[in-house]
C-alpha cells in the first residue's frame, strides 16, 4: 500500500459535553485533490483546526508526511509543508497585497527584498497581480479569498487545507476560482478542501469524505458519495433518501 | 529602506547642527529632554506599536536599567560606560524575565497590559524596601565631569549621547519596517492566528520585540541617571515614564517610523507652554498627556502620523 | 505569634475584603457586560472619596448620610463617561477603550494632585475612635460598618441583576450583544447603565471607606491593582467570585502586612495576580478569560 501523505486515526475532541469531532479516520494520498462534504456544524472546520494543530485532539493521532504532528504547533507544520486557509479569511488588514504574502514567503526567504519579489509571482498565480498595493481591508470578498490562498501557496505547502474558499463568491467568482485551485492541484500540491459547493467537489475531487455531527459517514469518489442514502439523509433528513428514491 | 536610513541621517545632522548653533542652556535642555522623550517613546513602540502588545509598566525596564547602573558606579565603582552597558543588559534580562511567562501563557490585550502594570509595582516597592538600591531615599551619583564618567560640563555632551541612543532605536525601527523579523512581529500584530498558519512562532516574535524594547528602556534609564544624578523607586518605576513612554507613541502615531519622535516634540512642547504659562505644578505634565491620550483615542486613533497619511507614504513600495 | 493578634488581623483583612469587593463588582460587572478592563476604576474612586471628603468638610455631611448623594452622582459620572467618552472611542478597537480608560484615569488622578497636592487627608467623625469588640479583637467601628454597608450593597447589587428588568437586560446584553439588540434592548443605553452601576458601587464603597481610612491623589492607584487581582482572582464577571475573592484578598493583605511588613505585604497580592493571570486566568469562577 502506497503511503498516505496524511493519514488520521481515530481523531476525536471535545468540547465540554459536545464531541465535535468522533473518532476520524483518513488517508490522503499524495498528488491527490480531496474534498471534506457533510452538513453545517458536522466539524469540518475542527478537524481542519485538529489536523493543522490549532487544537489539540483528545484522543488519536495526525501523521503527515511519516511524522507523527498529533497537537503540535501550527507554525511547525507551515514549516513541514502543510498550510491552511481560514473560513472566515483572515487578512492583516493594515497590510498590503504584497507585504501579506510576504509575511509567507518569508517560511523559506529571509532576504526582505526577495521576499516581496516571490510574494509577486505568488500574487499571479492567483490573479492578484494588479492589487499588489491595495491593503487587505479595501479588498472584495473575492480577492480575499484569493489572498488568503496566496499566502498559504506561499508558505511551498505539500499538504494544502482549504477551508471554504468558494464560499461568498458570485457563481462568476466560483468559475474563476475553480480552475485556480486546479491548476495549484495540478502543479503537485496535495489539497484537501472543505466546500459546500457541490458543483465545485463534484468538478475538482477525486476522493469524497463526508462528515455529519463529528463523525465520518461515507468515503469514496464524488459520483458515488452524492449517491449514498446515509448522506443525502445526513443533509436531507430521516428518511429523505426513501422519499426521493421513491419520487 | 534607503529612505528610511537618509531620513535618520538627515535627523542626525540636523540635531548636530542645532546643537552646535544653539548657546542657551534652556534650549540645550529642552532638545536634549525631547530626545529623551523620542527615545522612551521609540522604545515602547518596538513593542506596542509593531508588536501590537501594549505595556502599561514600561517603567518596569526603565527603573531597571537606572539602578543597574546606580549600582554599578556608586557601591562598586564601575565606570560609567560599563554601567551603561549593564544597564541595557540588566532591562533586556527583565524582559526575557516578563516576556517569557507572560507571551509562554498567550497573555494578550488588557491581560498583558495588567500584567506589564503589576510586575512595575513589584519592582517599585522591591526598590523601596531593600537596602543596596538605597530604599526610599534613592541614589544619588556623585558629580564627576568627565567623558570617562559620562558626566558633561554642557548639556551638548547629553545631547550627543541622547542622539546616539535615539538614533539606534530610529534604525532599529527602520530595520523593523524592512526585515523579515519585523513582517513576522506585525503580522502577529494584526492577526496571530494567520501568522502562526504561514509559520511565524508569535512567542518567540514577541518576547524578541520586547528585549529589544527593553534594551532601549534601560538606555533611557541609564541615561537619566547620567543627567539628573538621582534615581528614586518613585521616578524609576512610577508611572510617569511607562505613560511618557506610551502617549508618546500613541500620539505620533504607532507602528511608524517617525510617529514616536514626532509624538515626544509635541508633547514636550506642550509641556514647556503649559509651564510657562502656569508654572511648574505637580500633576500638570500628566493632565496633559492624559488629556491628549484621550483626544487622540478619540478623534485621531492613528496618531499624529495618521494624518497627511504618512503611514501609508512610509511604506516601502515594491523595493521593500 | 499569638491568636488574638491573627484573629484581629483576619478580622480586620474581612472588613476591608468586604469593601474591596464591593469596589470588585463594580469592575466585574463593567467586564462582564462590556467586556471592557476598566483602567479608570481606581481613579474613580478617588474621585468618590473626594466627593464624601468635600461634603463633610464643606457641608458637614456625615459620610454614611452622604450615600443618597453619592450612589447617583456616581452613577450619572459613569453613565455620562461611557456614553460620551468611552463609547466613542472605541472605533471597533479593544485597544483603544484600553488606551481612553488608562487617559482618563491619569488625567483624573492628575488633576486631583493639581488640586489638592499629595497631602493626605482624613476625616473625623463621632465615631471615628470608637471600637466594638469581636472576641479577644477590638475593631474600629467604622470598619464594623463598612463590612456590613458593603455587604449589603453587594447584595442589593445581585438583587438588580437578578430581578429587575434591568437586570435582565444587562444580562442578555453581557451574554450575546448582538442578540439583545435583535429583541430591541437598547444596548448603547444598558452599557451605559452597567457602567454607571459600577461606578455607583465605588460611590457607596466610598461612603464606607473614608471613615476608617484616608483619601489622596494615588489611592485610586493602589486599589486599582488590587481590584483587578481580586476580579482577575474571582474570575472576570463573576459576582461571587468577585465578593469571595475580595474577602480573601482582603486578609491576604493583612496577614502580610502583619509578617511581611506593609509594603512587602502588597506584593504577596502581586505575586498572587501574576500567577492568576499566567496560570488561571479564567480565576477561580470564571467562565471564560
Amino acid at each position: 500500500m502506497a503511503d498516505a501523505l496524511l493519514e488520521l486515526t481515530s481523531v476525536s475532541v471535545a468540547f465540554g459535553g459536545l464531541r465535535a469531532v468522533q473518532d476520524v479516520s483518513l488517508r490522503l494520498m499524495p498528488g491527490t485533490l480531496g474534498a471534506l462534504i457533510g452538513p453545517n456544524g458536522a466539524g469540518k472546520t475542527t478537524l481542519f483546526a485538529l489536523i493543522s494543530g490549532f487544537l489539540k485532539p483528545d484522543t488519536g493521532r495526525v501523521v503527515f508526511d511519516g511524522h507523527d504532528i498529533t497537537g503540535q504547533a501550527p507554525h511547525l507544520n507551515a514549516r513541514r509543508g502543510l498550510s491552511r486557509t481560514f473560513q472566515i479569511v483572515q487578512p492583516f488588514a493594515a497590510q498590503t497585497v504584497r507585504e501579506n504574502i510576504a509575511v509567507a514567503t518569508h517560511l523559506h526567504e529571509p532576504r526582505r527584498v526577495a521576499a516581496l519579489a516571490e510574494a509577486e509571482r505568488v500574487a499571479a498565480r492567483v490573479g492578484l497581480a494588479a492589487q499588489l498595493d491595495k491593503p487587505a481591508a479595501d479588498l472584495t470578498v473575492s480577492a480575499r479569498k484569493r489572498l488568503e490562498l496566496a499566502r498559504a501557496l506561499a508558505t511551498r505547502p505539500k499538504l494544502l487545507l482549504l477551508d471554504e474558499v468558494l464560499a461568498g463568491l458570485n457563481p462568476q467568482e466560483v468559475a474563476e476560482m475553480i480552475p485556480v485551485v486546479k491548476a495549484i492541484a495540478a502543479g503537485g500540491i496535495t489539497v484537501l478542501m472543505i466546500e459546500h459547493v457541490m458543483q465545485a467537489v463534484m468538478h475538482l475531487a477525486q476522493h469524497v469524505w463526508v462528515l455529519a455531527q463529528g463523525q465520518l459517514i461515507a468515503e469514496g469518489s464524488p459520483a458515488a458519495v452524492t449517491r449514498d442514502p446515509r448522506v443525502i439523509e445526513a443533509y436531507l433528513g430521516h428518511g429523505a433518501a426513501a422519499r426521493l428514491q421513491a419520487a | 529602506m534607503a529612505r528610511d536610513l537618509t531620513g535618520i541621517v538627515i535627523f542626525a545632522l540636523a540635531v548636530i547642527a542645532l546643537t552646535l548653533l544653539l548657546s542657551s542652556g534652556v534650549w540645550l535642555n529642552a532638545l536634549m529632554m525631547t530626545l529623551y522623550a523620542a527615545l522612551l517613546a521609540l522604545a515602547w513602540n518596538l513593542l506596542g506599536g509593531f508588536g501590537g502588545q501594549f505595556s502599561f509598566g514600561h517603567a518596569l525596564f526603565f527603573g531597571t536599567g537606572a539602578y543597574a547602573s546606580a549600582v554599578a558606579q556608586v557601591t562598586h565603582g564601575i565606570n560609567a560606560w560599563a554601567a551603561l552597558a549593564l544597564a541595557i543588559v540588566a532591562a533586556a534580562a527583565v524582559g526575557a524575565f516578563v516576556g517569557a511567562p507572560a507571551f509562554r501563557y498567550g497573555l494578550k490585550g488588557s491581560y498583558f497590559a495588567l500584567v506589564t502594570l503589576a510586575f512595575a509595582e513589584v519592582f517599585r516597592i522591591l526598590a523601596l524596601s531593600a537596602g543596596f538600591t538605597g530604599g526610599g531615599v534613592g541614589m544619588m551619583l556623585p558629580l564627576n565631569e568627565s567623558i570617562a564618567n559620562l558626566q558633561f560640563g554642557s548639556r551638548k555632551g547629553y545631547v550627543a549621547l541622547m542622539l546616539g541612543c535615539v538614533v539606534a532605536a530610529l534604525a532599529t525601527t527602520a530595520w523593523l519596517r524592512h526585515s523579515r523579523f519585523g513582517a513576522r512581529l506585525q503580522a502577529v500584530r494584526d492577526n496571530e492566528d494567520a501568522a502562526r498558519a504561514v509559520g511565524v512562532d508569535p512567542y518567540r516574535i514577541k518576547l524578541g520585540a520586547t528585549i529589544a524594547s527593553a534594551a532601549f528602556m534601560g538606555a533611557a534609564g541609564a541615561l537619566y541617571l547620567q543627567v539628573f544624578q538621582y534615581i528614586d523607586p518613585g521616578i524609576a518605576f512610577g508611572p510617569h515614564v511607562s505613560v511618557e513612554a506610551l502617549v508618546g507613541a500613541i500620539v505620533g502615531g504607532m507602528g511608524t517610523l517617525w510617529g514616536p519622535v514626532l509624538g515626544a516634540a509635541l508633547l514636550h512642547a506642550l509641556g514647556e507652554a503649559t509651564r510657562n504659562l502656569f508654572g511648574q505644578l505637580p500633576g500638570l505634565n500628566l493632565v496633559i498627556y492624559g488629556s491628549v491620550l484621550v483626544v487622540i483615542v478619540l478623534f485621531m486613533p492613528r496618531g499624529l502620523a495618521g494624518l497627511g497619511d504618512l503611514r501609508r507614504s512610509e511604506r516601502g513600495g515594491r523595493n521593500g | 505569634m499569638n491568636f488574638d493578634i491573627l484573629f484581629a488581623s483576619v478580622l480586620n483583612g474581612l472588613t476591608t475584603g468586604a469593601v474591596y469587593a464591593l469596589v470588585a463588582l463594580g469592575l466585574t460587572l463593567i467586564y462582564g457586560v462590556l467586556h471592557i478592563i476598566n483602567f479608570a476604576h481606581g481613579a474613580a474612586l478617588m474621585v468618590a472619596l473626594y466627593g464624601v471628603y468635600g461634603l463633610k468638610t464643606a457641608f458637614g455631611v456625615d459620610p454614611y448620610l452622604a450615600l443618597p448623594i453619592m450612589v447617583p452622582a456616581m452613577f450619572a459620572l459613569g453613565y455620562a463617561l461611557q456614553r460620551g467618552v468611552i463609547n466613542r472611542a472605541s472605533h471597533g478597537k479593544d485597544e483603544n477603550i484600553l488606551l481612553v480608560t488608562l487617559g482618563l484615569a491619569i488625567v483624573l488622578e492628575n488633576l486631583a494632585l493639581l488640586a489638592f497636592k499629595s497631602d493626605t487627608r482624613t476625616i473625623d467623625t463621632a465615631y471615628t475612635l470608637t471600637t466594638v469588640q469581636l472576641g479577644p479583637a477590638f475593631i474600629a467601628l467604622p470598619k464594623v460598618i463598612a463590612f456590613f454597608g458593603a455587604l449589603v450593597t453587594c447584595a442589593v447589587l445581585l438583587a438588580i441583576v437578578t430581578r429587575t428588568d434591568l437586570g435582565r437586560a444587562i444580562r442578555a446584553v453581557a451574554k450575546e450583544k448582538l442578540g439583545a439588540k435583535l429583541m430591541g434592548i437598547d444596548v448603547d443605553h444598558v452599557y451605559a447603565m452597567s457602567f454607571g452601576i459600577g461606578l455607583a458601587c465605588l460611590g457607596a464603597a466610598a461612603c464606607f471607606l473614608l471613615p476608617a481610612y484616608y483619601v489622596n491623589p494615588q489611592v485610586g492607584a493602589g486599589f486599582v491593582l488590587v481590584a483587578f487581582t481580586i476580579v482577575v482572582l474571582g474570575g472576570m464577571g463573576s459576582f461571587t467570585g468577585a465578593l469571595l475573592g475580595g474577602l480573601l484578598i482582603g486578609v491576604v493583605e493583612s496577614l502580610g502586612g502583619l509578617f511581611l511588613g506593609e509594603s512587602l505585604g502588597q506584593i504577596g497580592i502581586f505575586a498572587i495576580f501574576i500567577a492568576v493571570l499566567l496560570f488561571r486566568p479564567s480565576g477561580l469562577f470564571g467562565a471564560r478569560a
